[in-house]
């Protein structure tokens, strides 16, 4: 598939100077919405639970404005062009999830989430900040791409050393908090993958063989791909070996969807396609584990059946369901019930409960709009490194919504995995704001492009 | 690049679509079948998590609900639960609901729509209504009369208003406290056991879910048959019965109690409640008509419901001469619930009629606006206006001078009919003290209540056990609590 749009382009042409607003003032009244309605929400958790708006609320409020302000700060800083969409949904995320898990630590009154999730955040707008403060061109990062890799294959085999939690050893703990060292490794991985595709990208696309004659599926030589198939290999067996099965599907997906950006070729897809099924088919056969997940999707009832009470996915489910179309309210639903794991991959049944389908939308909507601003800062970007890793960042977030969110509400096999922000669980929260830092980072490159070209800055001289 | 970052871009789409149409599906399309697994527990902690309506009698709620703070939070309670139980039933988060408790259950808990204004509005938002109250057509002291005449002892006590089948007063007795099986817990559990072990059986309803022979109390439904089909046409005339009577095609003597029952006028017959003229009665109007006479009083009805189901009470509908000689004087297979007899007696009372009696007279939103009234309920003759008014005299002389005159209260017109039903393999058992009667004060322009007493009685004597004796007392106790008690006024 050889077309316009794959003709090499180190350097875009020239676009007339024009100064795009820069729209700090909006995502600063943006955040001021957010930070009210996460307010809103905890005051309406407390009225539906005691009658009164609970204590905590002008703390939390403080809080979080104060958090979401010196974000801003910086910003307005050091990226002054960047989009004006993404800190103000990052900050609105952030604020439902720990009203959220807040709500249900009223259930489980010896276990309190609330307050490590709030430290957890706040140590992730200050990563927010460093990246944005810190990193003035994103581009820098090509320069790491090694490293980032060889950090991440360490991260991903820590927890190895440590003891399973719940059957998986993806958690290392240190001084009494729990760390997931692998959600740190996706945001690397996407830089090396990112990184590495951006400068092979020819190669891989022209240099090759047709699978079969006259067919336009054509595949690139070993030589080019061997080193990237070996990480992703590496990587992916690490994790099946740690029964992380979500986070691998993650990698899987953004290798595939990278790969193809990179290189258009539609045999990526089909190679992409054969490898899914042959890993499904293999993993689901040989590991108990999985197989027990996919029949517990097809038949999410047969706990019932079988006189044993519903399981975690029958319970979500039941959630699901209770929370109709407006929902049952903050503080009023039963989500509880799902038991262990609520306030982490479940969570997202608290908010289809008592939000309701229109809450449920919004929150989707919400992180559609996010990756579609990262997908548009990709469009706007003329360096390819910059493009693949605005892409990557943006589809790591969709695919992870679309892994956990499909697997609580029955559309495909349940993997562990936390929603973006929203779950409890440090390293996500942690990792997922260094993900906004860097589409801040990007977006500001794409929106700011032509006042620096304005100032005869080019942009495609620094790749390497 | 960029038409593969729109590709992509355009996958992203269709994974956020496929969520979103995920979730209308089961937010919304599958949402009910999911609601009703029987293993969500969400219907339960809603029909819990809110006080439960109550149960009225004479304006005052015999039922409460006790905030426990546990998961299921508000449990029933009783205020004389069991006098009430055989109206009230028991609701118990662990064993369902019964008799009232279980029909009028959707206003009770809030989940019928009509105790909301704007029902389509309350199906979309899923909020539940605070639960409606159930007026009953109780009367207090009725009741309160009748669970003290039983006094513990097997039997049941069935009263109802003749004219408009109001039921007044519905006690089983032995009872037992349906408070003992709200709740959850072991004890609860425990106490299910127990009741559903029990020799004398506290959990059913005698007064409607148990039918007895009726006996002589029977002899009502067959004078009104013989007077109905014209076999009768004065009741002063001599009715040409032989005492001994040999039941036709046998060679069994069928015999009195008491003695000159020969050729006795129906009058006298009625009033010394002779077998022998009765059974040769039952024989002369024939299977047919008798059939039709107690299928219009009520017997061999399956559908009737107060709102709970009432057994049925059997009148043979295919009998030899024999049989049905037995059977007109409630014998062999003729069977009735006290409610049935109660039914009996209110039609003679009310010029033939009998009205459909129920319970429930209309049932109330917590705010006092109301839900639905009973209205006018299917009213059936049952006999002629005539006969009805010859069968009161008929009835009036049992308690003024025959057998009944333990239920006379002063200042009243009472009629009654005593029975002793024999039962058991060849009428072993202890026979059942049967009396029907009903009442009507002098000032009042129409009879007030009717009433039918069964005491099943195995501690006395064989020979002691009368309806006069020890039925009619506590039927007397009822009437006089309805002529005496608010509605006469």
């Amino acid at each position: 598939m050889i077309k316009a749009g794959t003709t090499v382009r180190t350097v875009d042409p020239p676009l007339p100077a024009v100064r795009l607003p820069r729209r700090r003032g909006i995502e600063l009244a943006l955040i001021v919405l957010a930070v009210t309605l996460s307010v809103y929400g905890y005051c309406a958790v407390g009225v539906a639970r005691n009658g009164t708006v609970p204590p905590g609320a002008a703390g939390y409020g403080a809080g979080l404005g104060v958090l979401a302000l010196l974000a801003h700060c910086a910003v307005r800083l050091r990226a002054p062009c960047a989009d004006p969409l993404l800190l103000p949904i990052g900050v609105l995320l952030n604020g439902l999830g720990l009203v959220l898990i807040y709500r249900l630590d009223l259930e489980t009154p010896g276990d309190r989430a609330a307050p490590t999730q709030l430290v957890w955040s706040t140590l992730g707008v200050a990563l927010f900040i460093v990246v944005v403060l810190l990193l003035r061109d994103h581009r820098v990062l090509q320069r790491y791409a090694y490293v980032c890799v060889a950090a991440a294959l360490a991260l991903l085999t820590l927890p190895i050393l440590f003891p399973a939690v719940n059957g998986a050893r993806i958690w290392i703990r240190i001084a009494g908090f729990s760390i997931q060292p692998g959600e740190f490794a996706k945001v690397l991985l996407a830089v090396f993958f990112a990184a590495y595709l951006a400068a092979n990208r020819n190669a891989l696309a022209y240099a090759g063989r047709q699978v079969w004659r006259f067919s336009r599926i054509q595949l690139p030589t070993g030589r080019v791909l061997g080193p990237i198939v070996a990480v992703w290999l590496v990587s992916v067996g690490v994790l099946v070996l740690e029964r992380d099965l979500g986070t691998s599907l993650l990698f899987f997906g953004l290798f595939v969807v990278l790969l193809y950006v990179a290189t258009g070729r539609t045999g990526w897809i089909a190679v992409g396609l054969l490898l899914a099924s042959l890993g499904a088919v293999a993993v689901g056969r040989l590991e108990p584990h999985v197989h027990s997940r996919v029949e517990d999707w097809l038949h999410p009832f047969a706990s019932i059946e079988a006189g044993q009470g519903p399981n975690q996915l029958a319970q979500s489910l039941f959630a699901f369901a209770a929370g109709g179309v407006l929902g049952t309210g903050l503080g009023l639903g039963h989500s509880v019930l799902i038991g262990f794991a609520a306030k982490s991959d479940f969570i997202l049944a608290t908010a289809g409960e008592e939000l309701g389908l229109a809450g449920l939308f919004a929150i989707f909507l919400l992180y559609g709009l996010l990756v579609e601003r990262g997908f548009r800062a990709g469009l706007c970007l003329s360096d390819p490194f910059g493009r693949l890793l605005a892409v990557g960042l943006a589809s790591i977030v969709a695919l992870q919504v679309f892994v956990i969110a499909g697997g609580v509400t029955g559309l495909i096999p349940l993997t562990g995995m936390a929603m973006p922000f929203l779950a409890q669980g440090g390293s996500s929260v942690v990792t997922n704001w260094a993900i906004v830092a860097l589409l801040i980072r990007v977006s500001d490159s794409a929106r700011g492009r032509s006042e620096k070209e304005n100032k005869n800055e080019q942009p495609g001289q620094m790749i390497p | 690049m960029i038409r593969h970052i729109r590709h992509a871009a355009v996958f992203c789409a269709l994974l956020l679509v496929a969520l979103l149409v995920n979730a209308a599906r089961v937010q919304v399309f599958q949402a009910r079948s999911y609601d009703d697994n029987a293993a969500n527990r969400r219907p339960n902690i809603a029909r819990y998590g809110q006080p439960r309506g109550d149960i009225l009698v004479g304006g005052r709620p015999v039922t409460g609900s006790r905030d426990t703070g546990e998961q299921l939070r508000y449990e029933r309670t009783y205020s004389d639960g069991p006098m009430f139980a055989p109206v009230t039933g028991f609701a118990s988060q662990e064993y369902g609901t019964s008799l009232l408790e279980h029909t009028e259950d959707g206003v009770l808990s809030g989940a019928d729509p009509m105790l909301s204004s704007f029902p389509l509005w309350n199906d979309f938002t899923r909020a539940r209504n605070p639960g409606g109250d159930v007026v009953t057509t109780l009367d207090p002291a009725a009741q309160r009369a009748a669970y003290r005449g039983l006094a513990g002892r097997k039997g049941a006590v069935a009263a109802i208003e003749p004219s408009s089948g109001r039921i007044l007063a519905l006690v089983s007795s032995p009872s037992y406290d349906p408070a003992a099986l709200s709740g959850n817990d072991a004890g609860v559990a425990r106490s299910w056991a127990r009741l559903n072990r029990a020799a004398d059986k506290p959990m059913l309803n005698r007064a409607v879910r148990q039918t007895y022979p009726p006996g002589s109390t029977f002899k009502v439904v067959t004078a009104a048959a013989a007077l109905d089909a014209g076999v009768i046409t004065d009741l002063d005339e001599p009715t040409r019965s032989p005492d001994p009577y040999t039941l036709p095609g046998t060679t069994t003597r069928l015999t009195n109690e008491s003695d000159g029952c020969v050729d006795l006028s129906l009058r006298e017959a009625f009033k010394w409640s002779c077998n022998t003229v009765f059974a040769k009665l039952g024989v002369d109007v024939g299977v047919r008509d008798m059939t039709a006479t107690a299928q219009g009083f009520g017997f061999n009805d399956t559908k009737l419901r107060i709102p709970f189901s009432v057994a049925r009470s059997t009148f043979d509908t295919t009998l030899d001469r024999a049989q049905l000689a037995l059977s007109s004087i409630g014998q062999y297979n003729t069977r009735a619930t006290p409610l049935q007899m109660a039914m009996v007696a209110g039609a003679v009372a009310n010029g033939g009629q009998v009205r459909e009696p129920y319970l429930v007279e209309r049932t109330v939103r917590a705010g006092g606006a109301t839900v639905r009234t009973a209205g006018s309920r299917p009213v059936r003759q049952a006999m002629k206006a005539s006969t009805a008014a010859r069968l009161r005299e008929l009835m009036t002389q049992v308690v003024t001078e025959g057998t009944g005159t333990n239920a006379a209260i002063p200042g009243a017109v009472v009629g009654g009919k005593t029975g002793t039903a024999q039962h058991g393999i060849l009428n072993s058992g202890t026979p059942y003290a049967w009396f029907v009667s009903w009442a009507q004060g002098d000032t009042d322009i129409q009879p007030k209540v009717a009433v039918a007493v069964v005491v099943e009685d195995g501690s006395v004597a064989r020979g002691d056990i009368t309806g006069g004796g020890m039925a009619a007392p506590i039927a007397r106790a009822v009437m006089e609590a309805v002529l005496t008690g608010p509605h006469t006024e």
